[in-house]
């Protein structure tokens, strides 16, 4: 069993309050932080630990951290990033529930590391009960002397505010974010300037996952050699996986880095194997935006190692056999689901979900939406395969954010892996509005193990 | 069904919702008072029901902004209901996760509970309901959210649908 860094307490009755949570030594980090360690050791901590971005793009936080701009009398801020919309994952939602503190924590010693004042942890705002939760969790930190003027006597002063949003995956986009914590519409800045030169209100600004600044909170206790001791390679540390879609016990679960995907899951400490003793079809590993895999690819490399959970073993035989950890959404389809109906899906959300500036992304997402519905009841064309994967690529890379990526990647591997099921689609129309397709043949029943 | 232009609305904010107004302004810097619209939105629509356009030109007022900086807000974001609905909104999940342990099936007996089609608000003004995208539960799919608080029904079957819909309905009545 691997070592639980964020969720050690998680089962502790209230640990949701301050005093449990400090009874279970919480708010260490910030006494040793502010009182014994200086900003700039902090950042370097950090940077030894190898922590790479939770959110999905994997970026080295420490090296972020380091790119602040910090001009005399200028404000800097940091934000966190609580906006988790990315279909499949649920790990911050879950941590903002049950442990609220420990992101307060994290909140305080990356403020100051980072020399901001004020802070805003940005929650989408379908997480009203969470945002109740983080407001209490903040208002019981102040009481304690852990958050507003002169932080335990060492004239550190920060503020802590939980801002809600509309409603709009796009704002999971750092630009985006901070344009819709400006009061305006969602649309992502064309990057340079990077936040880290002009972000908030044109500050200097960091804008970091909630779970990664929960993790500065064992690394700043711990030393950033011990945590860069877990995991494997440049893969360092403990992730949240958020497990959903046809598992015996979807859920989410802090696992060392390096953990085979096989074991994941199918041993019974972790997801238990399919549900309903059913055989895995497909899985998407990272969230939406991350290539579907067949389950034969899922569980061995192309080279016949066995993948494991780590930023590289999952790309390892990049977009043509491998796929992403992105940001730990792992949803795992049985034999039953049809992969044409989930891309429409997939298809359908980043049309609904495209903030409109960027024609291809505006333009593209519909049209591809548009021919997977009809792929998917029946009336599509033998063309139609050749057409998405054409226009996936004019999406790609032609758009000022991420989202025209993540909308093009799941339809072009979907056709990729499962090309003879869309083409199914076409030449057994009628049939294919009443039955699926079942296991493709590449889901290799010898490599798929089924659950006893 | 109700229309826009037909609901007569006071719009009228009272003294408690001004000053949590005042509260959500506080948090940011001198002049940046903008910031405070999208919290201010959800406010408004928690004590009305839905954003109206007279809401939003007294919003707009109040953080000293042009309406149409208002508007382009209102409309951009998915939760701000633009015209009037049910008491009660069940907004579904309709996503993929959900999707494969069966959100499709529940949005169908929802519509057939309450006799309305997605967008619609039932005769007794009390239940619309619509299918939304992903809500970061995937792991307790299918599951639906019901405002202005966000309560969250995971793990969602036709009984427990029928159960939470009675159960709302006693709640109106009393």
């Amino acid at each position: 069993m691997g070592r639980k860094l964020l969720l050690e307490h998680i089962n502790v009755p209230g640990i949701n309050t301050f005093d449990v949570y400090r009874s279970k030594g919480g708010y260490a980090s910030v006494e040793k932080a502010i009182k014994t360690m200086s900003p700039e050791a902090i950042v370097e901590e950090v940077k030894k630990s190898g922590l790479r971005g939770r959110g999905g793009a994997g970026f080295p936080t420490g090296m972020k951290w380091s790119f602040l701009a910090k001009p005399e009398g200028v404000e800097r801020y940091l934000v966190c990033n609580a906006d988790e919309s990315e279909p499949g994952t649920f790990k911050d939602r879950y941590l903002m529930t049950y442990i609220p503190h420990l992101l307060i924590e994290g909140m305080i010693v990356s403020s100051f590391a980072l020399g901001a004042k004020t802070s805003y942890i940005y929650v989408r705002g379908e997480m009203m009960p969470q945002i109740r939760i983080l407001e209490r969790a903040i208002a019981e930190a102040k009481a304690k002397g852990f958050l507003g003027k002169n932080i335990l006597g060492s004239g550190y002063d920060l503020e802590l505010y939980v801002q809600p949003g509309g409603g709009a995956y796009i704002c999971g986009e750092e630009t985006a974010l901070l344009e819709s914590l400006e009061g305006k519409r969602g649309n992502p800045r064309i990057k340079p300037p990077f936040p880290a030169i002009a972000g908030l209100y044109g500050c200097p600004t960091v804008v970091n996952n909630v779970e990664s600044i929960a993790a500065v909170v064992p690394i700043i206790n711990e030393g950033g050699d011990e945590y860069a001791k877990l995991g494997i390679g440049r893969s360092t540390g403990t992730k949240l996986i958020s497990a959903g879609g046809n598992l015996k016990k979807p859920g989410v679960y802090e696992i060392d880095l390096g953990l085979p995907v096989e074991e994941f899951i199918y041993s019974d400490e972790y997801c238990g194997g399919i549900a309903n003793g059913k055989r895995l079809k497909a899985v998407v590993a990272g969230g939406s935006s991350v290539p579907i895999l067949p389950a034969n690819l899922i569980l061995k490399t192309i080279n016949n190692e066995p993948r494991l959970m780590s930023y590289e073993s999952l790309s390892d035989g990049g977009f043509v056999s491998g796929t992403m950890l992105g940001s730990g959404g792992f949803i795992a389809y049985d034999e039953d689901a049809c992969i044409v109906r989930n891309t429409w899906n997939f298809a359908r959300f980043y049309h609904h979900e495209s903030c409109g500036q960027c024609s291809p992304c505006r333009e593209g997402t519909g049209w591809m939406e548009r021919v997977l519905h009809r792929l998917e009841y029946g009336h599509g064309k033998m063309s139609d395969m050749d057409l998405l994967v054409d226009v996936s690529k004019k999406i790609e890379g032609n758009t000022i954010c991420p989202l025209g990526d993540a909308a093009a990647w799941p339809v072009a591997s979907a056709i990729r892996h499962f090309r003879d099921e869309f083409e199914w689609h076409v030449t057994n129309g009628a049939e294919a509005t009443t039955r699926n397709f079942g296991l493709a043949h590449y889901a290799d029943p010898l490599l798929a193990p089924v659950a006893s | 069904m109700l229309r826009v232009e037909d609901a007569q609305v006071s719009v009228e904010f009272s003294p408690e919702l001004i000053s949590k107004f005042d509260d959500v302004v506080s948090r940011y810097p001198q002049g940046k008072q903008k910031s405070g619209l999208l919290p201010i939105l959800h406010y408004v629509q928690a004590e009305f029901g839905w954003v109206s356009p007279q809401a939003m030109d007294k919003v707009a007022e109040y953080l000293d902004i042009l309406p149409i900086e208002v508007y382009e807000v209102a409309t951009f974001y998915t939760m701000y209901l633009l015209r009037p609905s049910g008491k009660y909104v069940l907004e579904v999940c309709r996503t993929s996760g959900c999707c494969l342990v069966g959100a499709e099936k529940i949005m169908d007996h929802i519509e057939k509970t309450l006799g309305v089609k997605e967008g619609e608000v039932t005769p007794d003004g009390l239940f619309s309901w619509r299918g939304v995208e992903c809500l970061a539960a995937c792991g307790y799919g299918p599951v639906l959210q019901i405002g202005p608080e966000y309560t969250f029904y995971e793990n969602l079957t036709n009984d427990s649908v029928d159960k939470l819909v009675s159960d709302l309905r006693a709640k109106a009545k009393n």
